[in-house]
């Protein structure tokens, strides 16, 4: 693969990735997203829906090479999907905490531009004991949460510099815990829609054929192994 | 007991909760710098031009109805009204879609005339009612009522119709009753995308003393015109001191029995949706708090206002439940 055809990709798929962003900006914007009766329930839905659209995108980029050398390639684009999936799943918790706790944050950054910062702690004082009471008692918000911690240390050790660090075992097993997470999110989504809601059926289905495909990888290759070595003897 | 009218109720919005009109510019004029900085990006017109079907602005009023002869009524919220645009694109209607710009997209197939109710259980003479002779039955009175759904946030809304009690007394129920049941329309032929893992019809009720409850509106109208189809179209109840799902909509049958009536969310997830379910900050969802409520008004972003027990209609009904626990008869 040409160093150039790399570059174009990536830079179709920050654009690409960037899109939904954009998009949610530009609907703040122009007035739409405020026709919506309820902006902050769209707002934590979209954002939610986003971090884990492209979390099994980022989840595709294996199995996917799998399937032919030709396109080994991909491998060089999963940080930058996995990274986007934890800036949506960011954008999602900041939805959560400064918008759908109950944080009035119109109120909040007009009193910051006319210099009164300690509004920002009142806002924050009084959502607080809904956030705390949330953390120890809903399990749907305990699961997303654990999430996307596991997306944040992910994220951190996606350096270079510090995989070599670590030492590529070591950075391998704990970027394993991608699995873990996308569980979770997926989990998340269903202990929140109510009895009888059906919604998250669509990526809990990808979210299978993507560990079945590497269930099925590993179990092939298993029985494959010893072929070549009794050729060899 | 003595019917306080809710002019003595005291309001939510305290005046400093009001944002000054100047103020609100500012902090547009601010978001608007903001934003254009951040909307340059190129993708933004691209975005927006490729995943239209990703929102749903659904400006589309389904059958706005025909305008009511309406007389005043007494029990009005004096607080900033919900603005019909938005009350009547934000539905749960689960019979056309369970996402809540669904309704206002897919209930155009409902058809609202002829329509009857069929009155059955424990009356004195079980019969089947025309819509029209129901409307014309009692003057309708326009009421504003606070609306809080279960899934906190809250809206306020001028519905128009008159109170269950006055067509309760028509259909004389026998003394042994003491629940009464409301089911709705369900039709696959008007409701293609009636979702599966619910027991349709649905189903609400009330004790029969709560139904008696002046505050009770049987429901033909909102602003002044007959009920789009999204919001339950042509005859529907507002409780307003329950949460919103108590309020069944598209009336078919209602149904006077000796028995608490089994009731569709009840019977989905009875620990998250008790039979009674009035409006209580002190009782919360188990998956959410209660205490609070996103407010839809005109403003661009709702404010979260503290919920209040029965919503604000303590003082009326409170004494219906005098005695109960109401966190185990949540």
């Amino acid at each position: 693969m040409p160093k150039r055809a790399i570059l174009a990709i990536k830079i179709f798929l920050h654009l690409g990735l960037l899109a939904p962003f954009a998009y949610l900006l530009q609907i703040s914007r122009n007035g739409t997203l405020v026709q919506n009766a309820d902006p902050v329930n769209y707002i934590t839905h979209f954002t939610g829906d986003w971090a884990l659209y492209i979390l099994l995108a980022s989840l595709a980029i294996t199995p996917l090479r799998r399937l032919s050398p030709q396109i080994a390639f991909l491998i060089r684009f999963r940080r930058l999907i996995g990274l986007y999936a934890f800036f949506y799943a960011s954008l999602h918790l900041a939805t959560y905490i400064f918008l759908f706790s109950g944080y009035d944050l119109p109120t909040a950054l007009i009193a910051l531009k006319n210099g009164q910062p300690g509004e920002l702690v009142t806002q924050a004082k009084f959502v607080w004991p809904t956030i705390w009471d949330d953390i120890r008692k809903r399990r749907f918000i305990q699961v997303g949460f654990a999430s996307w911690v596991i997306l944040l240390s992910l994220a951190c050790t996606s350096p270079a510099f510090i995989m070599r660090a670590m030492g590529g075992k070591n950075w391998q097993r704990l970027h394993r815990l991608v699995y873990v997470a996308a569980i979770a999110a997926v989990v998340h989504f269903w202990w929140l829609v109510k009895s009888g809601v059906r919604t998250p059926w669509k990526v809990t289905a990808v979210l299978i054929l993507l560990l079945g495909a590497r269930l099925a990888y590993t179990a092939l290759k298993a029985r494959s192994k010893p072929t070549p070595k009794l050729a060899t003897q | 007991m003595l019917l306080r009218n809710s002019g003595s109720a005291k309001t939510t919005i305290r005046s400093s909760d009001i944002t000054p009109e100047q103020t609100f510019h500012q902090h547009n004029q601010a978001r608007r710098r903001f934003l254009a900085g951040a909307g340059t990006l190129a993708a933004g017109a691209l975005a927006t031009r490729y995943m239209p079907d990703l929102i749903s602005p659904a400006s589309v009023v389904h059958a706005a109805g025909t305008p009511l002869k309406t007389v005043p009524g007494k029990y009005n919220v004096n607080e900033p009204q919900t603005p019909e645009s938005k009350s009547t694109t934000y539905n749960n209607f689960y019979e056309f879609g369970t996402d809540k710009s669904d309704p206002s997209k897919n209930a155009h197939t409902l058809r609202t005339r002829p329509w009857t109710v069929q009155i059955t259980g424990m009356v004195k003479k079980p019969q089947t009612l025309d819509i029209d002779s129901i409307m014309s039955y009692r003057p309708i009175e326009s009421r504003v009522y606070r609306h809080r759904c279960v899934e906190a946030w809250s809206m306020v809304i001028p519905w128009d119709g008159y109170s269950l009690s006055e067509l309760i007394n028509f259909c004389e129920p026998l003394p042994s009753a003491k629940f009464v049941q409301f089911l709705s329309l369900v039709d696959r032929k008007q409701m293609p995308d009636l979702p599966g893992g619910y027991d349709w019809p649905y189903s609400e009720g009330l004790r029969i003393d709560e139904a008696m409850h002046p505050l009770v509106l049987l429901t033909f109208g909102c602003y002044g015109n007959t009920l789009p189809n999204q919001n339950g179209a042509p005859i529907r109840v507002v409780t307003p001191w329950k949460y919103g799902f108590k309020n069944a909509k598209s009336i078919v049958r209602i149904h006077f029995t000796d028995k608490q009536p089994k009731t569709t969310w009840n019977q989905q997830s009875s620990e998250e949706y008790g039979f009674y379910s009035n409006v209580n900050p002190t009782v919360n969802h188990p998956r959410w708090s209660q205490a609070h409520e996103r407010r839809i008004d005109a403003s661009s972003f709702p404010h979260s206002i503290p919920t209040l027990p029965f919503n604000g209609y303590a003082d009326q009904v409170a004494g219906l439940y005098s005695g109960m626990d109401l966190k185990k008869f949540f």
